[in-house]
C-alpha cells in the first residue's frame, strides 16, 4: 500500500469521501510536480556545470554562489521572451506541440517509486504505462516539426518519427529482460525484487536499455533532431518565448525521467544501506544523468542512416538475444544461485558485444542520383 | 501504390551554425539525400581589391589581415613578398626568420580552429574545439606580445617587420614547442581512434587526385588527394629552402584525410619551429624602405603557402604609390569549386562535414 | 623552385600549332588574341612537356584602352609556369571564351571577373554575378567605376 493510499484511508476516516478521494491527489501531484521541476532546474544547472568542467571552462558561475541561480535567470529570460509564431505555421498544432511533448514527461513520473511506498500510483503495468506515455512525445515532437512550416524542423520531424520508433523496439525488448526475472510489471515489484540490481544480473540488457533511451531522449552522440551543425535546432527551431522553453523543460525532464527509470530497472531503484531511500535514488539518478551528459560531451553525432542501422543490426539482434538468454537461465537455472548467474550473463555480454563490433558495421553511404 | 515525392530546395545560410561565417548553400534535398549543391558568396564582400588601388602599398597591409583572418600573419607575409618582389627589396635575415616563425605560429592556430570545427561539425558538441582554443590561445598571447593584438595583426612590413621580438618571447615560445607536440599526439589519439569520427569520416566527401588538380585545390584539400604539392617545397618562398620537413600526404582524398593532413601538419610545422629558433640571428628587422614606396612599372604573381592553401598575390605596378591591380587568389573560393562534386549523393550530415574539412574562412572568399 | 618559362620560346610554339593567334611575347608572359584563347589554352594543357594542368589565377586588369585576362599556369607534373594573357578592346560587351571545361578551377574566378570587371565568359555553365547581387548597376574594379 502506497503513502497516498494510507493517506486517503485516515482521511476517509474523518472527511467526506469525495474530498478524501481528491485531497490526497492534489497534495501528490503538487509534491511530484514540485519535485520533478526543481530537479529539472537543478540538472539543467548540473549538466551546464559540468559540461564546463568536460570543456576546461567554469561554465555559470555569477549569478549567486557558484552560480547556482543562473537557471532562474535563464528560465526568466526564456519566459520574457517574444513569442514568435511563424506567418505559415498551422497555428494551432504549433501551439499544441510543446504541452505534447511536455505534459507525457510528467506522466511518467507518476510510477515512479522515491521510495518505499513513495509512489503515486502503484500501476500493476507500471512498466508498460511508462513505455506507453514516453513514446507519446514522439508525436509532439512530429507535431512541432510539421507545424513550423520550416525546412529544418520538417526534417527533424521525419527523423524523429524513424528514430523514436526505430529505437522503442531494442528497449521494450530488454525491459522484458527485467519483467521476465520479475514476474511482475509493477515498479514497486521490479524495486523490491533486485536484491541484486538488475545492471550486474543483466548487464547486456542494461547496455541496450540505456543506449536505447539515450536515443529517445535525443542526447548525444544520438541527438540528430536537434544536431545544431546540420538542421540548426531541429524541430524547435522556430519556438521561442514560452514554447521553447517548455521543449527545454521537456528535453530535460526527460531525461530526468528516463534517468529515473534506469536507476529503478536496472540500479536497484531507491534500495540501497545506510543513508534513506530518497537520497539512494537520486544519487542513481544523478549518477545516470552525469554518464549521460559525459557521452554528451566526448561524443560526436552519428549519421542518420547509421543511426538506424545501429538500431536495427545492432540493438534489436541483441535484444532479442538477451531476451532468450534471460529467459532461459528464468527456466532452468536455481533461483538460490544468482551469482552464477551474474558471472554466465557477463561473459555473454561480453562475448556478444564483442563479436557484434567485429562483424557489424555502420555502412551506408552514398546513394546515386 | 508507390508514394509520390518530390526533391526541395533548402537555403542552408546565411545564418546557420555550421557555415563558419555568412555562407549561403542552396542545396537541393531529396529527403536526406543532396541532389545538388550550389554555393552563394558575397555576403562580406567589402570590395577590398577595389580599396586597395586607392591606398599605399603600406597602407594595404590591414587589408590583407581582413581577408582570413584565422591566418592574418600568412596573408601579411603573402602581402610583403609579393610587394618585395616586384620592387627588389632584401629583407634582413632576422626579419626573414621572425617571418617564418610567425607564418609557421600561424598555420598551427589556423588548423587547430580547422581541426577543432570539423569535429564540431561532426556533432562533438564544442569539447574539440575548447581543446583547440586553448592551445591557440597560447599562440595568441604570443602574438599578442610581439604587436600587441589577438587576430588582425599588421606586423609584417615591405621590407621586414615591424617589431622587434620582447625579451620574454623566445622562451614563451620555447615553452610552447616544448609542449605541442605531446599534445597533437593527445587530441589525435583520442580523435582519430574514435569509432563514430572514423564511420562519419571516412570514405566520405572523396575528392580524386585529376579532379583536385583540375579545379586547383591547394593546401591541405590537394595534398590529402594524394597529390605532393606544398608551395614552401615546389617553389620556396623567404628561406624555406633551409628547413627540414615533410609534406603530409592522404590517399583516400576523403574527410578523414583531410583532418589527418592538418593534424601532421601542425606536427611539421612545430618542426620547423624548432629548428628556426636556434638559428635567429641577430640584427635589423627592417630594411629602409622609403615611406611612400614607388615600385617600378610591372606585375607579379607572389604565391605562398598559406594554411589553407595557394594564397596568391597578383600586383600591378604603374609606378605610383598605390597598386594599379591588387588581386587575391582565395585559396578557400577556389577549393569550394569541388563541393557540389564531394557531397553529390551523400546525406546533409555528410554535406556540413564536407564543408567543415574544406576549412573555409568567408573574409577570405567575399574578400 | 618553380620555373617561370620564356614566354617567348613557348610563343614559338604556340605559332607552329595555331598561327596567328599570339599578339606579343616577351619573357613574362604569352598575349594571344582573344579569338584563339581556348585553343591555345587546349594546347597548353594537353601538350607533353607543357602540361599546364593546374590554372593557379585567373583576372582580368583594366587598362582603360583595353582589358587584360590573365591567366597564371602551372604545370605540377614538370613544376613550370607560365603567365598566359588576353586583351579584349571592346569596352560595351568584352568576350573572352570561357576556360572552364579545360579547367574547373576557372568556374568562380570567370564569374567574378564577370561580376567585377563585366567581361563576358562565351561558353560558361553557369554566368551569374558570384560576389555582388543579381542587378547590381555596374562592374566596381573598372576604372572608370567611381
Amino acid at each position: 500500500m502506497t503513502l497516498l493510499e494510507q493517506f486517503q484511508l485516515w482521511l476517509g476516516s474523518i472527511w467526506p469521501e469525495w474530498a478524501a478521494y481528491i485531497t490526497p491527489a492534489i497534495i501528490g501531484v503538487v509534491v511530484v510536480l514540485g519535485f520533478v521541476l526543481t530537479t529539472v532546474i537543478i540538472f539543467i544547472y548540473l549538466e551546464r556545470r559540468l559540461l564546463g568542467r568536460f570543456q576546461i571552462r567554469t561554465g555559470p558561475n555569477r549569478l549567486g554562489p557558484e552560480g547556482i541561480f543562473q537557471p532562474i535567470a535563464t528560465a526568466l529570460k526564456v519566459l520574457l521572451k517574444e513569442d514568435i509564431v511563424p506567418a505559415k505555421a498551422d497555428k494551432a498544432v504549433h501551439w499544441l506541440a510543446p504541452v505534447i511533448v511536455f505534459a507525457p514527461i510528467l506522466l511518467i513520473f507518476a510510477v515512479v517509486p522515491f521510495g518505499k511506498g513513495a509512489i503515486f500510483t502503484d500501476l500493476n503495468v507500471g512498466i508498460v504505462y511508462v513505455v506507453a506515455i514516453s513514446s507519446l512525445s514522439a508525436v509532439g515532437i512530429y507535431m512541432a516539426g510539421w507545424a513550423s512550416s520550416n525546412k529544418y524542423a520538417l526534417i527533424a520531424a521525419l527523423r524523429a518519427v524513424a528514430q523514436m520508433v526505430s529505437y522503442e523496439l531494442p528497449v521494450i525488448l530488454s525491459i522484458l529482460g527485467v519483467v521476465l526475472m520479475v514476474g511482475s510489471l509493477s515498479m514497486n515489484q521490479i524495486v523490491e525484487s533486485q536484491s541484486i540490481p538488475f545492471i550486474l544480473l543483466q548487464p547486456l540488457g542494461f547496455v541496450i536499455f540505456f543506449l536505447g533511451t539515450v536515443a529517445e531522449m535525443n542526447r548525444c552522440p544520438f541527438d540528430l533532431l536537434e544536431a545544431d551543425s546540420e538542421i540548426v535546432a531541429g524541430y524547435h527551431t522556430e519556438y521561442s518565448g514560452m514554447k521553447f522553453a517548455l521543449f527545454y523543460l521537456g528535453e530535460y525532464g526527460h531525461a530526468v525521467a528516463y534517468s529515473a527509470i534506469i536507476a529503478t530497472l536496472f540500479l536497484g531503484g531507491w534500495q540501497g544501506p545506510l543513508l534513506p531511500p530518497i537520497i539512494w535514488f537520486l544519487i542513481k539518478i544523478v549518477a545516470v544523468f552525469c554518464f549521460i551528459v559525459w557521452m554528451r560531451a566526448t561524443l560526436p553525432r552519428l549519421r542518420v542512416d547509421q543511426l538506424m542501422a545501429f538500431a536495427w543490426k545492432c540493438l534489436l539482434p541483441l535484444a532479442v538475444i538477451n531476451l532468450f538468454i534471460i529467459a532461459a537461465e528464468v527456466l532452468w537455472l536455481p533461483e538460490s544461485m544468482p551469482w552464477i548467474m551474474v558471472v554466465l550473463n557477463f561473459a555473454f555480454a561480453g562475448v556478444l558485444i564483442l563479436l557484434w563490433s567485429k562483424l557489424f558495421t555502420l555502412g551506408g553511404g552514398r546513394v546515386e542520383v | 501504390m508507390a508514394i509520390r515525392t518530390e526533391p526541395f530546395i533548402l537555403n542552408m545560410g546565411p545564418q546557420h551554425p555550421s557555415t563558419h561565417g555568412v555562407f549561403r548553400m542552396r542545396v537541393t534535398l531529396d529527403g536526406e539525400v543532396v541532389l545538388d549543391v550550389e554555393p552563394v558568396v558575397g555576403y562580406l564582400h567589402r570590395g577590398i581589391e577595389k580599396l586597395a588601388e586607392g591606398r599605399t602599398y603600406t597602407q594595404n597591409i590591414p587589408f590583407t589581415d581582413r581577408l582570413d583572418y584565422l591566418a592574418s600573419m600568412t596573408n601579411n607575409l603573402a602581402y610583403v613578398l609579393a610587394v618585395e618582389k616586384l620592387a627588389g627589396i632584401e629583407v634582413p635575415e632576422r626579419a626573414e626568420h621572425l617571418r617564418i616563425i610567425m607564418a609557421e605560429m600561424m598555420r598551427i592556430a589556423s588548423h587547430l580552429m580547422a581541426v577543432g570545427f570539423f569535429l564540431n561539425d561532426l556533432g562533438a558538441m564544442m569539447t574539440p574545439v575548447l581543446y583547440m582554443w586553448r592551445e591557440r590561445e597560447k599562440l595568441l598571447d604570443l602574438f599578442e606580445m610581439v604587436c600587441g593584438q589577438r587576430l588582425t595583426y599588421n606586423y609584417m612590413r615591405v621590407g621586414g617587420v615591424s617589431h622587434d621580438i620582447p625579451e620574454e618571447f623566445l622562451p614563451a615560445l620555447r615553452r610552447f614547442v616544448a609542449e605541442m607536440p605531446g599534445l597533437i599526439d593527445e587530441y589525435d589519439q583520442f580523435l582519430a581512434q574514435n569509432e563514430i569520427v572514423l564511420a562519419r569520416s571516412k570514405g566520405v566527401g572523396v575528392l580524386p587526385e585529376d579532379l583536385a588538380i583540375n579545379i586547383a585545390a591547394s593546401g591541405p584539400v590537394l595534398r590529402a588527394s594524394g597529390v605532393q604539392w606544398d608551395i614552401r617545397r615546389g617553389d620556396p618562398y623567404s628561406i624555406y629552402d633551409r628547413f627540414d620537413f615533410d609534406i603530409p600526404v592522404g590517399s583516400a582524398g576523403d574527410c578523414y584525410d583531410r583532418y589527418w593532413v592538418r593534424v601532421q601538419e601542425m606536427r611539421q610545422s612545430v618542426r620547423i619551429l624548432e629548428q628556426a629558433i636556434p638559428q635567429l640571428p641577430q640584427g635589423e628587422v627592417c630594411a629602409k624602405v622609403p615611406q611612400l614606396l614607388r615600385p617600378p612599372v610591372g606585375e607579379v604573381y607572389g604565391r605562398i603557402e598559406a594554411p589553407k592553401g595557394e594564397l596568391g598575390f597578383y600586383l600591378v605596378s604603374d609606378n605610383s604609390i598605390a597598386p594599379y591591380r591588387f588581386r587575391i587568389r582565395p585559396p578557400t573560393l577556389i577549393n569550394l569549386t569541388a563541393l557540389r562534386d564531394m557531397v553529390i549523393g551523400w546525406k546533409v550530415a555528410d554535406l556540413i562535414i564536407t564543408f567543415g574539412s574544406i576549412d573555409v574562412c568567408l573574409g577570405e572568399i567575399d574578400r | 623552385m618553380t620555373i617561370a618559362l620564356n614566354g617567348e620560346e613557348v610563343a614559338k610554339k604556340i605559332t607552329e600549332v595555331v598561327p596567328g593567334s599570339v599578339a606579343a611575347a616577351d619573357k613574362m608572359a604569352v598575349v594571344v588574341g582573344s579569338k584563339s584563347l581556348y585553343q591555345v589554352a587546349e594546347f597548353l594543357k594537353s601538350t607533353s612537356g607543357l602540361d599546364f594542368d593546374y590554372l593557379n589565377d585567373l583576372t582580368a586588369v583594366d587598362y582603360l584602352d583595353y582589358f587584360e585576362v590573365v591567366y597564371h599556369l602551372t604545370s605540377l607534373k614538370h613544376n613550370h609556369s607560365l603567365v598566359l594573357k588576353t586583351r579584349c578592346y571592346e569596352r560595351e560587351k568584352p568576350i573572352v571564351s570561357s576556360v572552364v571545361s579545360l579547367w574547373r578551377a576557372a568556374d568562380f574566378q570567370e564569374r567574378e571577373v564577370y561580376d567585377l570587371m563585366g567581361i563576358t565568359f562565351e561558353g560558361h555553365p553557369n554566368l551569374k554575378r558570384l560576389l555582388l547581387w543579381e542587378g547590381f548597376a555596374g562592374h566596381p574594379l573598372r576604372r572608370d567605376y567611381l
